[in-house]
């Protein structure tokens, strides 16, 4: 159970999709003009991430992977076909939104009414490949391992997505009343506005999910990772890791 | 249609292509499209370089193949079509990358696959290749990946020098262990310009200038 609350509290603040990789901006700018259609997008954005998230992960798991074709047949097992994921989860990604576009359509069409704009959308929002993407990389590191992992992932992205969209939303609408420098109105301060969430947001880095744990005597006092002697952070990847290792020290 | 054949290859309105994504129509700051890798890979100018040059390749490679099947395309499925074109391109650029500069690709891992949905490639397709020759496409998919390719060096500049000192990897400021250069005097770097929320204040304050000197881009209230 611990690790499902690990992997939740992780992907919905320290990894926000938003503050912490800028995935799904362009959307998140665009419809977070009123707190009613930002909610509409965020629940959307759950849906099809709980949906897709788990789906590619079986692709990747029983037919792209390194081997993974083996339950096929044994002579499969050299066969590594990862290099057709971006094509495949692309094209999973868009017939899922059709599909889920024609279900809710069809079966909840109050619901439709409501998301129906924005779910067309979705199929070229950064967030969802994304999620899947990062889906792959933490499966080949071995920070998920099971269905149930990829799951919680993949609904706690999006929770994270929503309560970002929702939050700036909220925020823009009382914007309207002050008085913003001419050239920053609109976009610029936008974006200065969601550099300071994401300053916020850094500080969940220094949530220490191991106080959770029910077992405190487990709790290894760690010094931090030396990342602040070298700051020139090598890689995006490391960078983006690092944020929330520096943050915490930076906070305390 | 038949005057644009009589065109030179590099008429004015040509030209105009290549140039307005540079300031007037540009894609990050004013058509507010291809965000997400604009921010997260301008740590480093080396990698946000790779980046700009890849989506280059990407929009105007793929902006020539929609153009040259937008009579074929049903207008049904065209984002799936646009979405397969772009998705095969990308797994050439990653494969290149992958064979030439594995570090870097390694440096900008989830980030190039995330080109398929960068919103430069579906926006330029939908709103100009579906409608244009391949040859305007072409030189359209060229500039506005030029355009955005100039904002993410800004933005990367600013960072990388404020951040670690360094522009491309070669230390501009001196040595900020051995301190020599500007760290002598007392200098030390800034290194909040390295975390994520910076890369956003920079796109604000780019887009602040761009205004001030441009001002008809500034929005209405």
């Amino acid at each position: 159970m611990f690790e499902y609350i690990n992997i939740f509290l992780k992907s919905v603040f320290i990894d926000n999709m938003i503050f912490a990789y800028f995935l799904g901006m362009c959307s998140f700018l665009a419809v977070s003009k009123k707190v009613s259609t930002a909610i509409g997008l965020g629940i959307a954005v759950i849906f099809v991430q709980v949906i897709t998230v788990p789906l590619n992960y079986l692709i990747y798991h029983y037919v792209l992977g390194a081997g993974a074709l083996a339950w096929l047949d044994p002579s499969f097992a050299e066969l590594d076909l990862s290099f057709l994921t971006f094509i495949l989860f692309i094209a999973s990604v868009a017939t899922m939104v059709q599909l889920v576009e024609m279900i809710v359509e069809k079966f909840a069409p109050s619901l439709y009414n409501s998301l129906g704009i924005f779910l067309p959308l979705i199929a070229v929002n950064c967030a969802i490949l994304g999620g899947s993407l990062f889906m792959q990389q933490r499966v080949d590191g071995g920070t998920y391992s099971s269905l149930g992992h990829v799951v919680t992932f993949g609904f706690a992205s999006g929770f994270g997505w929503l309560i970002a969209i929702v939050a700036l939303a909220a925020i823009r609408e009382k914007m309207e009343y002050s008085n913003v420098l001419a050239p920053l109105r609109g976009l610029g301060i936008t974006f200065i506005l969601t550099g300071l969430m994401a300053i916020g947001f850094m500080s969940f880095g220094g949530i220490d999910i191991n106080a959770l744990n029910k077992k405190p005597q487990e709790k290894v006092v760690t010094p931090a990772p030396a990342v602040v002697e070298a700051p020139v952070v090598d890689s995006v990847q490391v960078a983006v890791d690092s944020v929330k290792v520096d943050s915490t020290q930076t906070v305390k | 249609m038949a005057d644009n054949n009589k065109e030179g290859l590099f008429s004015k309105s040509n030209i105009k292509l290549i140039t307005n994504p540079f300031n007037d129509d540009n894609p990050v700051t004013v058509q507010v499209l291809g965000i997400c890798s604009a921010l997260a890979v301008t740590v480093q100018m080396k990698n946000a370089f790779v980046m700009a040059l890849s989506v280059t390749a990407v929009v105007a490679f793929g902006n020539v193949i929609v153009s040259l099947l937008r009579n074929l395309i049903p207008s049904r499925i065209r984002i799936i079509v646009q979405l397969v074109v772009a998705a095969a391109l990308v797994i050439l650029v990653d494969q290149v990358l992958k064979a030439y500069a594995y570090d870097i690709s390694k440096q900008l891992s989830v980030f190039v696959g995330l080109i398929i949905t960068n919103c430069i490639l579906m926006g330029r397709f939908e709103a100009f290749a579906l409608g244009n020759k391949p040859w305007p496409s072409f030189l359209d998919g060229l500039g506005n990946g030029l355009g955005y390719g100039i904002i993410l060096m800004v933005v990367a500049f600013f960072r990388e020098l404020f951040g670690s000192g360094k522009l491309f990897g070669i230390e501009i400021l001196g040595n900020s262990v051995e301190k020599t250069g500007l760290y002598a005097t007392g200098y030390v770097n800034n290194g909040f310009m390295l975390l994520a929320p910076m890369a956003l204040v920079m796109v604000g304050i780019v887009i602040w200038v761009q205004r001030g000197i441009n001002k008809k881009l500034i929005e209405k209230k």
